[in-house]
């Protein structure tokens, strides 16, 4: 053995030890990663409570979820946090960018202040936001608009209120994130543009039009599809903010991934929940291609 | 310390500098209520002020001593230690391999790797639960952490780090007799620290906050990582807010910790993986 490695080349040799350090990596993106996808794909055409064999159904899980109101429900869901929460965050967070690195004075420690959401528990941040949202005596919303001369709102616990009230911490929670790469993108941009275009006298808001936000143009492209696909996949605030992690009231705030994990973990329908895992993934592909394409073809 | 600007001359500034600075306490009044409740006794309760009339520890004595909070910052803690060890040591040795060896497959195995990045997690766990469940793995540390032992944007992370590191270095150590072991780790690694520390703090992060897996795989209350036991704590208590807060600021107070005291490289890892990724 030794001496047939010795009588490798330098090319050869490389190779070997090549193989043998990728190995465990190799093995473990294999059965963790992609066998796994292949699996999922499988049990979406089957029939599946864990207990009984897997029965062969074809298509059946999909043309279920195609007349199953409920997903439709939640499919909608998943879709007006992304609309709704991705657009405002960006413009939030390209907001606060703009402004907070026009001034100097305790920049640092005022990026600090909103970056730090960001890096807590979302579970934990959930469940205070909840409290913030309970009616009088006890939630500081309701406290606050009862002392301005308003009426209670229901927030969490209304069909139309509780979705915008789980968005409220998700963008809050994602804005530091936005801000901190936003800034960087700024900063990237030269002096030398600006420079010329003072000279030339153009306006505040004609150097953001044409300077700033086309150059910045790899910097939002990357955080649209970033923030979209974390709208997306929004889990954990959703589950800690409704009543038994149901995505209620009457699943006006369920989620695409909550369902899957409701079909999957309580109900133990594996397969369909695996036809939903599916839907998901190509959610996930197909906006984050149109996303791409279309701010790159600008 | 300097304002940067002279106040006569630009007022505006003084008013964006207001606004952004305003801005930034109200994104952090939400923890500011959460520890200030916490150290509330049940008679202060309903009493939305900031600072508590007589402040007390007795929600966390009692937190410590009913619940189970010690053995899930314990399991929560062992988790994110032991997977991020692993992450770095196996992220690095593949990026490295892949970016310095040239051998025959390897676009391949690169581009196999990186489409592991665009398969949701969520797509995943059905897979992982059957195979947890026919291994043993429910209910174990290793069954909430096998998933997350190597990572794709690791993997990418590192390779994009270690062309900085110049060939001609990784040669000379080959032609001084160097084992290809001792090459990564002794001449290559040591060149990549910044990319290491970023590395570091985003798994060790994303280990402590994961939320879905771990409700998964863990069913009893003894296993659970501090997110899942804290959502089970909390839906028991569901209206004890005193003591829901003194939880939540449990689970949060060790990322702020870990915020404050690395920060630097925190905000330097957003960009990096910002701009690279």
């Amino acid at each position: 053995m030794l001496g047939w490695y010795r009588s490798r080349t330098v090319g050869q040799k490389q190779a070997v030890w090549a193989w043998i350090f990728l190995a465990l990596p190799l093995f473990f993106f294999v059965a963790i990663r992609l066998f796994p996808t292949g699996y999922t794909t499988y049990v979406s055409l089957t029939d599946w409570n864990l207990l009984r064999p897997k029965v062969f159904i074809g298509f059946d899980n999909y043309l279920r979820l195609w007349n199953d109101p409920v997903f439709w429900q939640v499919f909608a869901n998943t879709f007006k946090y992304l609309l709704i929460g991705m657009p405002i965050s960006l413009v939030l967070s390209f907001m606060v960018a703009y402004y907070l690195d026009q001034v100097r004075f305790l920049q640092g420690t005022i990026r600090a202040l909103y970056f730090i959401p960001f890096l807590t528990t979302a579970a934990a941040m959930a469940w205070v936001w909840r409290w913030f949202y309970q009616p009088v005596p006890i939630g500081i919303f309701n406290l606050i608009l009862v002392d301005m001369g308003f009426s209670q709102q229901p927030f969490l616990r209304s069909t139309s209120q509780a979705l915008g009230s789980i968005l409220a911490p998700a963008i809050w929670a994602g804005l530091g994130f936005q801000i901190v790469v936003f800034l960087a993108g700024l900063r990237a941009i030269p002096d030398t543009y600006y420079e010329a275009a003072r000279i030339d006298g153009v306006g505040r808001f004609t150097i953001l039009r044409e300077i700033t936000l086309p150059l910045l143009r790899p910097t939002i492209l990357f955080l649209t599809v970033v923030s979209s696909i974390g709208f997306l996949r929004i889990f954990d605030k959703v589950y800690n903010m409704t009543v038994d992690g149901k995505g209620g009231p009457l699943n006006m705030t369920r989620p695409l991934v909550l369902n899957i994990y409701q079909l999957a973990f309580t109900d133990y329908r594996m397969g369909y929940a695996a036809a939903q895992t599916m839907v998901l993934f190509v959610v996930l592909l197909v906006v984050t291609v149109i996303q791409l394409r279309a701010l790159r073809s600008k | 310390m300097t304002l940067g600007f002279d106040p006569r001359r630009d007022p505006r500034k003084i008013v964006i500098w207001t606004l952004v600075a305003l801005g930034g306490v109200v994104m952090v009044m939400p923890f500011a209520f959460m520890l200030s409740t916490s150290l509330k006794s049940r008679e202060e309760l309903y009493d939305l002020r900031l600072f508590p009339l007589a402040p007390t520890l007795e929600n966390y004595v009692y937190l410590f001593r009913e619940s189970r909070f010690v053995r899930w910052f314990l399991n929560s803690f062992a988790i994110a230690s032991i997977s991020t060890v692993s992450v770095l040591f196996f992220d690095s040795l593949a990026g490295y391999v892949l970016c310095k060896y040239r051998f025959k497959g390897r676009q391949v195995v690169f581009i196999a790797i990186l489409s592991t990045l665009m398969i949701p997690t969520e797509m995943l766990v059905i897979p992982w639960y059957v195979m947890s469940k026919n291994l043993g793995w429910l209910n174990t540390y290793w069954g909430i952490m096998f998933p997350g032992m190597i990572t794709g944007f690791g993997v990418f992370l590192m390779k994009q780090f270690f062309e900085t590191v110049p060939d001609a270095l990784i040669d000379a150590a080959r032609i001084d007799g160097l084992s290809e072991f001792r090459i990564f780790w002794e001449v290559a690694l040591p060149l990549v620290t910044p990319a290491l520390s970023a590395l570091a703090i985003f798994t060790f992060l994303g280990s402590w906050t994961a939320f879905l897996w771990p409700l998964i795989v863990t069913n009893s209350a003894s296993n659970y990582t501090v997110p899942v036991g804290l959502a089970s704590f909390s839906g028991e208590f569901t209206t004890e807010w005193n003591m829901i807060m003194t939880g939540a600021a449990v689970a949060t107070i060790p990322t702020l910790l870990v915020f404050i005291l690395l920060q630097k490289y925190i905000i330097r890892g957003v960009i990096l993986s910002g701009v690279k990724g």
